[in-house]
């Protein structure tokens, strides 16, 4: 199995998420994904932007992808999207059809991101005509859907899965942040950028519940799936993606670089695995087994 | 434009009929489609009647087939495509591109509709649609503000339906997975959003209640305040020390003022939501839209809702509200 870095899904200041993937650079990862993918109003880097540090960052030691975004409403983010296609040297991961029909417009092989909707075998293979090579599984997706694509026969493409950090839960045309600060999503000063985290949006009785976003909405704790990584061999997947939270990026990639190296399965430490299980994302699943060697 | 009226039950898709839809939208009694509740919708029986008293008025009638089924059970909706299409219903509504896949090889002369769960937005993904599936109408999101809509309809890439009135989902439909974060059951797989199953009321000595969806707490009522279904997306939660409707007050969309801007757009057809709620709201909901269409057609020129219609809408609103939602940039 291979290392994946997600997206980064907040908006951090230009100097932070260059020094970011200046830093991510130096990490034992097999691919990184970069691109905007939640607010095409967060400009600290534009897509012009990615497109260079994504070409800067794809030297040859790893595989470097734009990530397209999941929500498009504007004609200015489709001519983003436009652009992202016709990069010229990275592949895209498309997180819209829109992406996939521009991609296929062009004849370009494309990864397949997690807000795509394939829940079955032959969504996957319509795909795969369409120049799919790679499918990053969807938020509510687990092992079950692998068990069944399998039972269904159809050529798998390479399976990617998040293993680590916030989960992306649903898109919409409001801007939560903008709206938790009383501001007009137009005017909104993009005051996403004072939280590199996101919101933590906590239910009455003072249970995390959810993140806040911008526009996006995420679990409240990361998604861990380490303990589970002798299951994920077993599935056949073959990408572990990481997603970027505030800190502790470089501890968590070396966790999971460890483990792949020693086969000794990491203690927990996020609190989310619900939809690996086939049970509601945010609950936490204790493997029957104990842990095991592999 | 043609009025798309909801029935969850067949005296619904009469009353649907009698007060004025152009089409009718029904699902079948279980999980291919994104209503499906216990005691709701339609046998094959009920289906053949509903449809012999539609098309006897000139009337349509459409089956959702708009979930996505997994591998395993991938069968029972192409079972559910074979049905719709021997009964002869006027068009399928489908999501998933399997699904619309399988019906436009297996029975290429049955319109296909591609369901908001969707998730088309824009041009290119409707281009997508069309041509891989050849789709006869897509339904818009409810993400697109009134010149996002024009734009596309400007495009002319496949007929547009959209979201004239009803309950508002707030997140892109077909991308939303904050039911099955919760429940564990999702409308684009089981066809329900937070389902009733996992509701539940508690109420204090003062009589206050509180309101938990799979034991997380969703909203707080103090004695007499009305209380709506724990959607997740309509509770009350606390963000940087304000508890407030974070996400969604619970609100129905109504676009009765946009009519003449839709209409100039070349928009199609207008959806009206609620196969689950009951025939009172069929009635009262499809007799005013019918009333309002026919005015517009007739004098078309300085359009205004009657104070009237509005009133009768939002009494049939979730919390007796109503929001022009993201077609107006200020909702945003």
């Amino acid at each position: 199995m291979r290392l994946s870095l997600g997206p980064l899904q907040y908006f951090w200041p230009r100097e932070r998420v260059l020094a970011f993937y200046r830093e991510a650079a130096t990490w034992p990862l097999d691919v990184i994904y970069l691109g905007e993918t939640v607010c095409s109003k967060r400009r600290e880097l534009t897509t012009r932007d990615w497109i260079a540090l994504a070409h800067e960052l794809a030297d040859g030691k790893r595989e470097v992808v734009l990530s397209s975004m999941a929500l498009l409403e504007a004609e200015s983010e489709l001519a983003s999207l436009r652009r992202l296609v016709e990069n010229g040297r990275c592949r895209v991961e498309a997180n819209d059809l829109a992406a996939v029909q521009l991609l296929r417009e062009r004849g370009l092989r494309f990864i397949g991101g997690p807000s795509l909707n394939v829940y079955n075998h032959q969504t996957l293979r319509l795909l795969c005509e369409d120049g799919l090579e790679r499918l990053v599984l969807g938020t509510e997706q687990g092992r079950a859907l692998i068990d069944e694509f399998r039972a269904s026969g159809v050529p798998l493409p390479e399976l990617e899965i998040p293993v680590w950090g916030r989960l992306p839960l649903s898109y919409s045309a409001r801007c939560f942040t903008a709206r938790a600060l009383d501001l007009a999503k137009d005017d909104c000063g993009f005051r996403c950028i004072d939280y590199p985290d996101g919101l933590p949006l906590t239910s009455r009785d003072g249970q995390p519940f959810l993140t806040i976003n911008g526009i996006q909405v995420q679990t409240a704790g990361p998604c861990d799936l380490g303990p589970e990584l002798a299951e994920l061999r077993a599935a056949g997947i073959a990408l572990l993606r990481i997603y970027p939270q505030a800190a502790g990026n470089a501890a968590i990639v070396t966790r999971f670089r460890t483990a792949l190296q020693t086969g000794a399965t990491p203690l927990r430490v996020g609190d989310e695995n619900g939809y690996w299980h086939g049970t509601a994302g945010m609950q936490l699943v204790e493997p029957l087994q104990a842990p095991v060697e592999w | 434009m043609h009025l798309v009226c909801p029935a969850g039950s067949p005296p619904a898709l009469i009353t649907a009929v009698d007060h004025g839809a152009d089409a009718v939208y029904v699902g079948f009694r279980d999980q291919t489609n994104a209503r499906a509740f216990p005691g709701l919708n339609f046998s094959e029986a009920d289906l053949r009647a509903g449809i012999r008293y539609a098309h006897a008025r000139g009337r349509q009638v459409y089956v959702a087939l708009n979930t996505y089924p997994g591998p395993a059970h991938f069968g029972d909706w192409q079972a559910a495509v074979d049905r719709a299409a021997t009964l002869g219903v006027d068009a399928i509504i489908c999501a998933d591109m399997g699904v619309l896949d399988y019906a436009a090889r297996t029975h290429p002369t049955l319109p296909r509709h591609l369901s908001v769960q969707g998730s088309a937005t824009t041009h290119a993904a409707l281009r997508y649609y069309r041509e891989r599936f050849g789709i006869a109408r897509a339904v818009l999101p409810r993400v697109l503000s009134i010149q996002q809509v024009e734009r596309l309809c400007e495009q002319d890439v496949v007929p547009i339906e959209v979201f004239a009135f009803g309950s508002l989902c707030i997140m892109v439909e077909g991308r939303c997975q904050l039911s099955s974060y919760v429940t564990g059951a999702s409308p684009n797989r089981h066809g329900v959003c937070s389902p009733a199953k996992f509701v539940r009321w508690e109420e204090g000595p003062g009589g206050q209640r509180s309101v938990r969806l799979n034991d997380r707490l969703i909203d707080r009522f103090e004695a007499g305040e009305p209380a709506g279904y724990p959607t997740v997306c309509k509770g009350r939660y606390d963000v940087a020390g304000n508890v407030f409707h974070a996400l969604e007050e619970p609100t129905s969309l109504n676009t009765l003022e946009l009519l003449p801007r839709l209409a100039a757009a070349g928009v199609v057809a207008l959806k009206i939501e609620g196969r689950q709620r009951g025939q009172a709201y069929v009635a009262a909901v499809t007799r005013t839209w019918r009333a309002a269409l026919d005015r517009f057609a007739a004098r078309p020129d300085g359009w205004s809702p009657d104070p009237q219609w509005q009133r009768e809408l939002a009494r049939h609103a979730e919390g007796h509200q109503t929001t022009l939602g993201p077609y107006h940039r200020s909702w945003q």
